[in-house]
């Protein structure tokens, strides 16, 4: 056939049936996309520390392992309040003259989700012991460490951040162990991760493929089904570790702990609610409001308050559910109050 | 044939032993909401079920039949069966016979075999216990993940081979019947011989003598030629040059030296070659110890060598430093060939080397020290890195379009459709993301999956299969298949692929009518790579014979497995549903390593073993090659197998909301598979290193006889000389 057998003829029509496709699946959605979406009113901009941080996350290619999307389905549910929009994204533009826009929407999750990080995990101590080598928080961690952001100091200077590191992770040198500025940065960045919340009166994207609620044998209270450990698990274990103890001037243990052994449940539901940071002059971090931020039900904290009442050696009084739900209340006027 | 066989039998069962947690797994999962795909799959498991059972039932009709063969030698009159083999001897055995009758020996007795039958049927039900085995697992992933479409292909996928093993098995035990119907034959020969021995001498002997006479008549074979020796005026019968040697491994051919081809273009093309294997041993070598730092997270603390920058210079100078160089170094040479005119300019074609090993080297070091573009893979390289890349591809294009230009052939034979066209995509993909304008937000994202995936389908897919069309018939010796199937592949293959880009990112902010495009775009791939696989196997066809004499064939039909299989599993990933259980999973490193090696780098390794040693005239050791071959193809089983199984849990895990750490936990052992899988194919990396320096080392060994001459010639040289002073 002639059209075959013309090199220019042949070429150009596979040129331009490719460029045609690529404006319709490309570039056309790109443009249409950008055009027609703002971030959303309430997006608080990055700081100025938190841009530099980026700058950090971006260099060292943590969007290798990290995603930044919480998918519409369910099993995302974990990783933020409702999906990930356009919106969310309408306000990154490109970094500079040398560097492309970083959505950092990733495409591997080997490490967790970091979309709502700041929410879920806020702790400046946490997150820095954790960069400093992340195996000293979580045990069975694979990822990297980056000690390269940190110094050691005789004496430090007024300012500086100290972190405590455990001895075996010292290798041996004396001294205190300072954040450095980039370290101090990335975990700006990672503060400010919080999703925004959607302006009042706005539709909410939807989960998809719900998970299958469990058949239940009759209904023998929900508070047995859940599963304290589990739940521990994802939302304590962290800082407060595996065996309960937490980390030596870092995190305070649980096992022993008067609060969680006392009776009564009050001040516990208020550390968990609305946060706590009654014991920094002991060195110990400040506790996040992890019930509010992860959005636990009272179901979940009843079933993790009595996972940390009964395990390690504890052995304090059970609560149940409809406890939990009125103190829940009590503590939230306590707090508005403050 | 033995080992090989029963070291595959083994592979299953190991099989067969991953995949039955699965079942127990998904089970718990309650993956009660899934239904619609039941019928598929339990029609598949009746199928193998009848396999199977055709398989028995005929193992058992002819176990009966050489029981019942048995027994009818015992009781039949062995007089009329023996008489029966006299009635057709041949001249040999008329003469022993004869002997024999003279000498009248005693005669002896056939053995029992009752006890050999036993133990084979023993074997036999060991057998059939394991193909019951074989067939568990295969019915176990089918009944419970028995969800959707995309796992229904990967099970159809993971079951051809298990169906394949079985007929192997089958074929393996007709085999031994075979051994078993011989002994049977030889006690029944020994019988024979007994009765023969106890015939009467006079009885037989004149007339065998005469039948014997009768039978010995030959021509002299000199009636038409004479008895005079031979004159060998032009060499034909006394210039044979062959020692025979024992080998090691069996012989393959021997490629065949191209005399005319251009010194400089073969230059050129060794040099393409070689930067493109350095580019693979360096890359490969981070990749290993990437995998390493999976098991190892504290192996170095070094911020250059950290995972996160470390795992995109892997990944770009595989990319753009070996296999792209790879490609275009092969396609240097075949586009000038197929075109039947010499390349355009050797100049450009060098320049176009320079750039892009600069582009590597820049962009290996910039990534290192922590300078990259923002996080979207494979694009890392910042643009001024990436534009000598393009720089380098534009003279590429040029010099493929004037090369063709100046044809000497009417038509333009499809290789180069591929090649020219994949040039051309690369640029367009390169600009579309290099160029801010459309990159704002999610715009990005929405670029970044077109590139992504064209990067690999309109690249490096495009221009292997280019390479693929001319390197694969000139091996077999034999024209494609079909050139018209051909030119439906490379249509489909840039309507299809050009869609699938968003699949990378299904369930995301991306508007849902793209994803669905790009879901319904990687159905369509079924089209191109169905017509690709038909082709080339179909090309094969007559000429199989060929893959056992060939050190070049085994890597081309390893690439053609894996460019159905790795491309098949491409489209069912990228359903919703399977998206929900292996995105953001290791099952996507799984899959890239299947097609991107056991696609790419096995057709680039077997065009390069197949124009070397047309280039230099010298072959590589052929047992480096099967070392490099093996270890390569197990190593990337290894690699992606327990990998696909363990990502698959993990998803469900994620599914049944389990926390995320305990899913960490639960890969370690696929992470070390990976590692040890990994560790394979780098070390073929280096027999694939090996064999190229010797495929273009000089030869240092000086050949006696060739020196010999030379001395010679230098002496008569000398004499003359001498002579004229004198």
């Amino acid at each position: 056939m002639d059209f075959f057998d013309n090199h220019k003829k042949l070429f150009w029509t596979a040129f331009l049936f490719f460029v045609v496709l690529t404006m319709l699946v490309a570039i056309f959605p790109a443009l249409n996309n950008q055009r027609n979406y703002e971030p959303l009113p309430n997006a608080e901009p990055l700081s100025e520390d938190a841009i530099a941080g980026k700058a950090v996350f971006v260099a060292n290619g943590c969007v290798a392992c990290h995603t930044q999307q919480v998918r519409n389905v369910d099993m995302d549910k974990t990783w933020g309040e409702r999906p990930s929009i356009a919106a969310d994204y309408a306000g990154i533009h490109r970094t500079d003259f040398w560097r492309n826009t970083a959505t950092l929407m990733g495409t591997e999750r080997t490490g967790p989700d970091l979309t709502n990080i700041g929410n879920r995990q806020p702790s400046l101590d946490w997150n820095l012991v954790h960069l400093y080598n992340p195996r000293i928080v979580v045990k069975e961690s694979v990822m990297p460490a980056y000690p390269w952001m940190f110094e050691v100091k005789k004496h430090p200077a007024e300012g500086d951040v100290v972190v405590n590191i455990p001895e075996e992770y010292l290798d041996g040198s004396a001294g205190k162990v300072v954040a450095k500025k980039e370290a101090l940065q990335l975990v700006a960045y990672l503060q400010s991760l919080k999703q925004t919340k959607l302006p009042d009166g706005s539709p909410v994207p939807e989960f998809l493929y719900k998970r299958a609620p469990k058949a239940q044998p009759g209904a023998a209270g929900e508070e047995e089904q859940l599963d304290g450990a589990s739940l521990y698990t994802a939302n304590c274990q962290s800082c407060h570790q595996a065996n309960g103890e937490g980390l030596k001037g870092a995190f305070p243990p649980l096992k022993g702990s008067k609060i969680v052994l006392d009776d009564n449940p009050e001040l516990m539901v208020d550390i968990i609610m609305n946060g706590y940071s009654g014991r920094i002059q002991e060195g110990f971090g400040p506790m996040p409001a992890i019930g509010t931020t992860n959005n636990l039900k009272p179901e979940e904290i009843a079933a993790i308050m009595n996972h940390e009442k009964t395990s390690w050696g504890n052995n304090a009084r059970k609560v149940t559910v409809d406890e939990i739900k009125k103190l829940i209340e009590t503590v939230k006027v306590k707090s508005a109050q403050k | 044939m033995y080992i090989k066989l029963s070291q595959f039998a083994i592979c299953m069962l190991l099989l067969g032993g991953m995949m039955a947690p699965a079942k127990a797994q998904a089970a718990s999962a309650g993956a009660g909401n899934f239904a619609y795909g039941d019928a598929f799959l339990i029609s598949i498991g009746i199928l193998l079920l009848v396999v199977i059972a055709v398989a028995v039932s005929w193992l058992l009709v002819k176990t009966k039949a050489i029981a019942s063969r048995e027994n009818d030698i015992k009781e039949a009159s062995k007089q009329t069966m023996l008489d029966a083999y006299l009635t057709n001897l041949d001249s040999g055995q008329i003469e022993t016979l004869i002997n024999v009758s003279r000498q009248k020996a005693a005669p002896g007795k056939g053995r029992h075999t009752k006890a050999k039958l036993l133990s084979l049927l023993t074997g036999l039900f060991l057998c059939g216990n394991s193909t019951a085995l074989l067939a568990q697992p295969s019915n176990a992933a089918s009944a419970s993940l028995s969800s959707e479409g995309g796992i229904i292909i990967t099970v159809v996928l993971i079951l051809t081979p298990i169906v394949v093993g079985i007929l192997l098995l089958v074929v393996k035990i007709i085999n031994s019947l075979k051994q078993y119907q011989n002994k049977q034959n030889l006690a029944e020969a020994e019988r024979l011989a007994a009765y023969l021995k106890t015939l009467p001498a006079e009885a037989i002997t004149p007339e065998l003598q005469k039948r014997k006479a009768a039978l010995d008549f030959q021509l002299s074979h000199t009636e038409l030629s004479g008895n005079l020796p031979a004159e060998d005026e032009i060499g034909l019968l006394n210039n044979i040059d062959h020692k025979a040697v024992l080998p090691i491994v069996a012989v393959k051919k021997k490629a065949q030296k191209r005399p005319n081809i251009d010194p400089q273009l073969s230059k050129l093309v060794l040099w393409y070659i070689g930067c493109a294997t350095f580019w693979l041993l360096f890359g490969t070598t981070l990749g290993e110890y990437l995998g390493i730092k999976f098991v190892a997270p504290d192996a170095d603390h070094f911020s250059w060598l950290s995972f996160g920058r470390l795992r995109p210079v892997h990944t770009n100078s595989v990319f753009w430093g070996w296999a792209s160089l790879g490609m275009l170094g092969l396609g240097y040479y075949v586009v000038p060939r197929v075109s039947n005119t010499p390349l355009y300019s050797l100049k450009a074609a060098w320049y176009a080397l320079y750039l892009i090993n600069a582009a590597v080297i820049i962009g290996s070091i910039s990534l290192m020290a922590g300078l990259n573009n923002g996080g979207g893979e494979y694009r890392e390289y910042i643009w001024p890195i990436m534009l000598l890349f393009g720089i380098g591809l534009v003279l590429t294009l040029i010099n493929y379009l004037k090369t063709i230009a100046r044809r000497t052939t009417k038509e333009i034979y499809i290789s180069n459709w591929y090649i020219v066209a994949a040039v051309m995509f690369a640029l367009v993909i390169a600009v579309v993301a290099y160029v801010p304008l459309w990159q704002d937000g999610l715009g990005e994202t929405i670029i970044q999956g077109y590139y992504m995936h064209q990067g690999v389908g309109m690249w490096f897919m495009l221009f292997t299969l280019g390479i693929v069309y001319y390197y694969l018939p000139q091996q077999l010796n034999k024209p494609i298949y079909s050139y018209s199937l051909g030119i439906l592949a490379f249509w489909t293959q840039i309507l299809f692929y050009t869609l699938i880009g968003t699949h990378h990112f299904v369930f995301s902010s991306i508007p849902w009518a793209l994803q669905t495009v790009a879901i319904v775009g990687s159905a369509g791939m079924a089209i191109p790579v169905i017509a690709g696989t038909t082709n080339f196997l179909m090309t094969f066809k007559g000429a199989w014979h060929k893959i056992a004499g060939s050190y070049t064939l085994p890597f081309f039909l390893v690439g053609i497995v894996f460019y159905f299989t790795g491309s098949m599993q491409g489209t069912a990933e990228a359903f919703r549903s399977t998206n929900l259980i292996w995105h953001f999973t290791d099952f996507t490193v799984a899959h890239s390593h299947l097609t991107m090696y056991g696609i790419i780098c096995f057709f680039l390794w077997a065009g390069m073993y197949a124009v070397i040693p047309r280039l230099t005239g010298k072959e590589p050791p052929q047992i480096t090659v099967g070392a490099h071959f093996w270890l390569a193809l197990i190593g990337l089983l290894f690699y992606t197998i327990p990998l696909m199984y363990g990502s698959t849990m993990k998803g469900l895990m994620w599914l049944e909301g389990k926390p995320f750490i305990e899913g960490v936990v639960f890969m370690a052992p696929f992470w070390l598979w990976r590692a040890i899988g990994g560790s394979l194919m780098w070390l073929s990396h280096l027999f694939f290193a090996y064999n190229f320096y010797r495929m273009i080392a000089r030869n240092n060994t000086i050949d006696v006889k060739t020196k010999a001459f030379e001395l010679l010639s230098q002496d008569i040289a000398l004499n003359e000389e001498k002579e004229l002073a004198g």
